[in-house]
This record gives C-alpha cells, sequence and structure tokens, in this order.
C-alpha cells in the first residue's frame, strides 16, 4: 500500500543516518507521505486519541508509582497523601483515575466503528486481532489498577473477579491461590497487582506498535468500504491532512477529558472506594467500573458460576472472530441496510447490558440480563453469519474517489443504487 | 424491511419503558433511606468555593461535637492555614493544635511522653485503637471522618445521572451528611429499638448506632460587633457548617482544580476553534475539495 519510499535525506547527518539506521525514513514514510483514504470522517481519529491516552497514562502512573505505598495497611492513606501533600498530585491522580475511563470510551468508539464500517473484513483480520489482544490487556490493566488504593470497591471487586478463576475445573483452586498469594486477596494479592499493573501497558504499548504496523501494510480503511484503488485519486497525505483533523478531534476530545478531571472528577468512579478495604464488611452492592457493566451482566445472566465465566469470556473472545463470522463481502454498513438495522440493536444491547450489570443481581434484572446476553450473542452468531447470504446490498461506489466527487456534484445515482449485486472488494 | 423497522422501534420501546419503569424504585428499596434534599453549597458549580467563616465554624463543631468520638487523622493542623481553606491564621492554628496533647517519643532515656500537638501534627485519634472505640460505643465503630465527603453518595437514578454530568452536581456526599445529621426521628409505630440504636430517615435501613448529636443552641459561635452571632445557632446550621467543614477536609484542593480546571478549558476550547479553521484552510487546498470534508 505504501509503495517505495519516498524519503530524501538532506543533511549530512540525516544522510549518515539514513544508512545505517533508517528511523526518520521510517517515519517520514509512516507519519508524513503515509497516504490515507480521502473520505475518512472522524471516527477514524480515534486511533491517534488512544495513542496519546496511552502516553498520558504511562506518564502519570510512573510519576504516582513514586509516591504511591503498595502495602495493604499503607496504600489508602498514600493515596490520600498523593491527594493531599503531593503538589499537584491531585491533578495526576484524576488525570490517572479519569484517564483510564477516557481510554475506554475511546476505545469503545474505535471498535464500534470497525463494527459498523466493517474494519476486521480481510486484508485486516490480523489487525483486528492485534486490537482484540490490546482490548484484553486493557481490560486486565484497569482491573488492577482499580485495587490499588485498596478501597472497599477495589478490594470486594477483586474478591470477585479473582474468585472467578475458581470456576475452572481441576486447577481453579490452585491458579485463585497463585493469583492472591495466599488464602485471600491480602497484601501479596496487592503487591503482585501492582507490579503486573506497571508492567501491562508498556506490552499493550508493544502490541500497539505491531497494530500499527499492520495497518500500515493493510492501509486503512474507509467509510465506503472500498479499498484504495488509485493511490493518487483516492488517497491523500497523512500530513498535513490526517494530522491537522487528528489534531483537531483530539484536542475536543481532551476539552470533555479535562471538563471530567476539574469539574466532576468523582462522577465516574463509586464512594465505596473512599472506604478502606476491609474484608469483614461487604458493602451492598459490588459494582466494577462501568467500562466492565456490560460483561459484568452477561457474567451474572447465568446461574452456574463456570457457565457465566465462559460466556463473560465468550463475550470478548468472539470478537476476534468477527472476520468469519461476518459472511457478507460488503465491508461498510452504509451500503448493508439490513446489518446496518442490526448494529445499532446490537450498540442499544450493549448499552441495556451497561445498566443491567449496575443493578442488583435479583428479578427481573437477571431475566432482562439473560434476554440482552442472548441478544448480544446473536448478532454474531445470527446475524452477521447469514445477513451475508440473505442480504441484497447497496451498489458500492466504484472508487474512494467516485463517492467523493460524485457528492460534490450533488448527483448521488451511482452511490445509492437500487438492489444490485455486491461488487466484491477487491484488495487494492 | 418492515418488519426488521418494527422489531427495532418495538425494541426501543421496551428499553425505556424499562429505564422508566427500572430505574428510580431500586435507587430507594436498595437504599431503604430517603433521598436527601439538595441543599445549596457555597461550593457548588464551576465556580464554587468555601466560605471561610462557614469551614472555620464547621471546625468548632468538629472539635466540640464530633472529635469525642471520631478521628480525622489524615487532617493535619497546618492545613486549617492553607489557602482554599478554613484560612485561620499560622498563630490561630498553632493554638488550636496546643489545645491538643499527643503521644510521642522514644525520648533519650527510652520513654514515651506527651507534649501539646503541633500545626504539623495530624488530628489526635479520640481512641488509641478500634477496639477502644468500640467498647465505648456499644460495640459501633465512629469512622474516621477524613475522607467522608467523598465516600457517601446515594443513588440519583435515571435521568437525573446523566444530567449531573452537565450541572455538576458533585454534593451527593455533602448533602446526604447534613441530611444524616439532622433527620432523626421518632421510630415508626411498632418498631422497637435495642439500646444504642437511633431512628434516623435518611440512613438506609434507617437504624443508625449514632445519636443525635447537634441541637439548637449548643455551640457557641463567634459574635459579630453587635454582639449577636452572625449565624443562628441551631441544628441545622451546625449540620450544614460541620459539612462543608468535612467536605473541604476531604478535598481540600477543591478551588485550585477549579480554578485550573476554567483556564484549563478555556484554552482548549480556544485551541479547539484555531484548529478547526485551519484544518478547513489545509483542507480547502486539495483540488477536489469536497462538503464531505469539512
Amino acid at each position: 500500500m505504501s509503495g517505495p519510499s519516498t524519503y530524501v535525506p538532506k543533511l549530512g547527518i540525516a544522510k549518515w543516518l539514513d544508512a545505517r539506521l533508517p528511523l526518520p525514513r521510517l517515519m517520514h514514510d509512516s507519519f508524513v507521505v503515509y497516504p490515507v483514504p480521502r473520505n475518512l470522517n472522524y471516527f477514524w481519529t480515534f486511533g491517534g486519541i488512544l495513542m496519546l491516552m496511552l502516553v498520558a497514562q504511562i506518564i502519570t502512573g510512573v510519576v504516582l508509582a513514586m509516591h504511591y505505598t503498595p502495602h495493604s495497611t499503607m496504600a489508602f492513606n498514600s493515596v490520600e497523601s498523593i491527594m493531599r501533600d503531593v503538589e499537584y498530585g491531585w491533578l495526576l491522580r484524576y488525570m490517572h483515575a479519569n484517564g483510564a475511563s477516557f481510554f475506554f470510551i475511546a476505545v469503545y468508539l474505535h471498535i464500534f466503528r470497525g463494527l459498523y464500517y466493517g474494519s476486521y473484513k480481510a486484508p485486516r483480520e490480523v489487525l483486528w486481532i492485534l486490537g482484540c489482544i490490546i482490548f484484553l490487556l486493557m481490560m486486565a490493566t484497569a482491573f488492577m489498577g482499580y485495587v490499588l488504593p485498596w478501597g472497599q470497591m477495589s478490594f470486594w471487586g477483586a474478591t470477585v473477579i479473582t474468585n472467578l478463576f475458581s470456576a475452572i475445573p481441576l486447577v481453579g483452586e490452585t491458579i485463585v491461590t497463585f493469583l492472591w498469594g495466599g488464602y485471600s486477596v491480602d497484601n501479596p494479592t496487592l503487591t503482585r497487582f501492582f507490579s503486573l499493573h506497571f508492567l501491562l501497558p508498556f506490552m499493550i504499548f508493544g502490541v500497539v506498535i505491531l497494530h500499527v504496523w499492520a495497518l500500515h501494510v493493510t492501509g486503512q480503511n474507509n467509510p465506503t468500504g472500498v479499498e484504495v484503488k488509485a493511490v493518487a485519486k483516492d488517497t491523500i497525505p497523512f500530513t498535513p491532512y490526517a494530522t491537522i483533523k487528528d489534531a483537531f478531534a483530539l484536542v475536543c476530545f481532551f476539552a470533555v477529558f479535562t471538563y471530567f478531571i476539574f469539574y466532576i472528577p468523582n462522577y465516574l468512579g463509586h464512594a465505596d472506594n473512599y472506604i478502606q478495604a476491609n474484608p469483614s464488611v461487604t458493602p451492598a452492592h459490588i459494582v466494577p467500573e462501568w467500562y466492565f457493566l456490560p460483561f459484568y451482566a452477561i457474567l451474572r445472566a447465568v446461574p452456574d458460576k463456570l457457565g457465566g465465566v465462559l460466556l463473560m469470556g465468550a463475550a470478548v473472545v468472539i470478537l476476534a472472530f468477527l472476520p468469519w463470522l461476518d459472511t457478507s463481502r460488503v465491508r461498510s454498513m452504509n451500503y448493508r441496510p439490513l446489518a446496518r438495522q442490526c448494529f445499532w440493536v446490537f450498540v442499544v444491547v450493549c448499552i441495556m447490558l451497561g445498566w443491567l450489570g449496575s443493578r442488583p443481581a435479583e428479578q427481573p434484572y437477571v431475566f432482562l440480563s439473560q434476554v440482552f446476553t442472548a441478544l448480544y450473542f446473536a448478532y454474531f452468531l445470527v446475524a452477521l453469519p447469514l445477513l451475508g447470504l440473505f442480504e441484497t446490498p447497496k451498489k458500492l461506489p466504484g472508487s474512494i474517489a467516485e463517492s467523493v466527487l460524485g457528492k460534490l456534484r450533488g448527483g448521488s445515482g451511482s452511490i445509492v443504487g437500487t438492489a444490485a449485486t455486491a461488487e466484491p472488494n477487491t484488495k487494492g | 424491511m418492515k418488519s426488521v423497522r418494527f422489531t427495532l422501534a418495538a425494541a426501543a420501546a421496551f428499553v425505556v419503558v424499562v429505564i422508566a419503569a427500572g430505574s428510580p424504585a431500586p435507587a430507594l428499596a436498595a437504599a431503604g433511606g430517603v433521598k436527601p434534599p439538595e441543599h445549596n453549597w457555597s461550593f457548588d458549580g464551576p465556580f464554587g468555593t468555601f466560605d471561610r467563616a462557614q469551614l472555620q465554624r464547621g471546625y468548632r463543631v468538629y472539635r466540640e461535637v464530633c472529635s469525642a468520638c471520631h478521628a480525622m487523622s489524615l487532617v493535619r493542623f497546618r492545613n486549617l492555614a492553607q489557602t482554599g481553606g478554613p484560612e485561620f491564621t499560622q498563630a490561630q492554628v498553632a493554638a488550636l493544635a496546643a489545645e491538643f496533647k499527643v503521644p510521642d517519643g522514644p525520648n533519650d532515656q527510652g520513654e514515651m511522653f506527651e507534649r501539646p500537638a503541633r500545626p504539623s501534627d495530624a488530628f489526635p485519634r479520640p481512641f488509641p485503637n478500634e477496639q477502644a472505640a468500640r467498647a465505648a460505643n456499644n460495640g459501633a465503630y465512629p469512622y474516621d471522618l477524613s475522607v467522608m465527603a467523598k465516600a457517601r453518595n446515594y443513588e440519583r437514578g435515571f435521568p437525573l445521572f446523566l444530567l449531573d454530568i452537565v450541572t455538576q452536581y458533585q454534593e451527593g456526599g455533602p448533602d446526604y451528611i447534613k441530611a444524616l445529621l439532622t433527620g432523626y426521628t421518632e421510630p415508626p409505630a411498632g418498631v422497637e429499638l435495642q439500646p444504642g440504636q437511633n431512628w434516623n430517615v435518611y440512613k438506609p435501613g434507617n437504624v443508625f448506632a449514632m445519636p443525635n448529636m447537634l441541637n439548637d443552641g449548643q455551640i457557641e459561635y463567634p459574635k459579630g460587633a453587635d454582639g449577636r452571632p452572625q449565624v443562628p445557632e441551631t441544628a441545622q446550621q451546625y449540620a450544614a457548617d460541620v459539612t462543608a467543614f468535612l467536605t473541604w477536609a476531604a478535598e481540600p484542593h477543591m478551588e485550585q482544580r477549579k480554578r485550573i480546571g476554567f483556564m484549563v478549558l478555556s484554552f482548549l476550547i480556544i485551541f479547539a476553534g484555531l484548529l478547526y479553521f485551519t484544518k478547513k484552510r489545509i483542507w480547502s487546498r486539495l483540488p477536489e475539495h469536497s462538503p464531505g470534508h469539512t
């Protein structure tokens, strides 16, 4: 996709380095001349936003770790001392805690964009699966990070989630003992979670590099789902066009993020986590952070513990199989009238599961969780496999350029044709 | 097509009904208490600040009433002088600290001793440990109040919880605490309370180990020039003042946070505006500029 490199070093030192380690060439090819489909909308800016969120989380996290004490008797007070006595410690901590939430807001928008525009389809399967791995690592990191302040929700959340592993036959109990470093959630659990919480972001960073690499091999998908056919016509250089657009979107995203940090920093948290962990007092309702609620609802929808754990795991892992579950040859749901409706139902289902995850485990919520869990899986296992076989897609534009320029001329005839067979997406 | 649309509409309607029917009810059922009224605090909203005089009165209420049982071990006397707090003078803080004796040591003889507290000391605990506190309070433990204002909340329900993002309602904790402090009533007929139990309208489950501690005229407030207190010496006023004090104690940098927030947000909005117009300018260089790109 990128084609041969067009980088020409000018300075003497640049030529010298280019012959030895062509790092400037890599940057030039990846972020300056890299061809970007010209019709990307603002949903394509979340990749860049996520990159910056990861860096922001690592920077605030490293500084917080300088002041934090990972010990069950001191962790809670050390976090409070960061809030009170460290210069701008309150800012660092609120940035980091709300940063986790905004990381997930961005990643969910990023994932739903991929679902809608069929970004997971050939030739981007590996790119998509790497994204799923990043998502899984993010979940583990966020979960362990939430344990560190050692409040009531930290402690009981850790107890509930680690206990899930005990459902695994034969080795379950051993795994739980290993996770805990003992026979209950205690100081050894906290110290190993702290260690892993520090490690995992760098693993995420590594997978992100692979993710971007894979992206730059296949090129970006775009709202039409039609591959780039003529680079000169269908694409524009990354810099300045994508750079300035990403920068604008990023600043808008950060404005919202900032609003939460400075004005409602505890809105996304839970009051119980300002109570120090106490193994002998169970909170009235143990709820995870908002970004885990849909999965928590799926977990509790199943009366059987092992079944619930498997289903919750499946809800995440099934994403990785999407490239093969979706049988349609058309990528973008802009051209798939039935799939598009299913997609929006799926979005509503996810929101409802999130709401149900925040309710106590009693009727009618359990029954509703079961209904929406069934609908969640139906999207992947029924709707997407079958729709590809029966659905009649709208006519695709001949090329990206045609879709853009056709609009400019005011004629939409070439885009929204009536029933016609889909043009196969040939790799560009 | 039609049937799919219908399904979609039906699903949407179902969702709305479920949310409308399901949300407010469990909030009350789960809490077992009445939702506290929303008090009008000086620290509400994006430009909210603490009322210094109120925080100073609040400290007096804590000092004379609450501190008999409740520790605030994360707060230090020096905090009482810092910007954005009660802003007592350094001399006042030294005097307030010196009212307390704190254990220190060992000295060069290897013995522990007591000395008057200094501004750098944390508020002393009324009991040496949890067991002693329980033994003195019918088995109930008076919690540390350092972050209490952030550690309590009540469920807002749909759609209030979404509106709270825009209205910046962050005072669930203070509203609950103030209501709780003045929420004592006789138990309803047929409910028998054990010794050490009290009936409170706002407490989830209604049975509360802490008795009513605030009564009208109980604490003497500083007098104004005319020889009369500037605010009424009522239980309601005491409760509001001590709650404001607890809110500051839980969030001592709130004023700085909101002040910086305004600057940061203003900057980002202006910066975003400039970037938007720069983006438009750059994209207009494309020969076949499309309206879809704006």
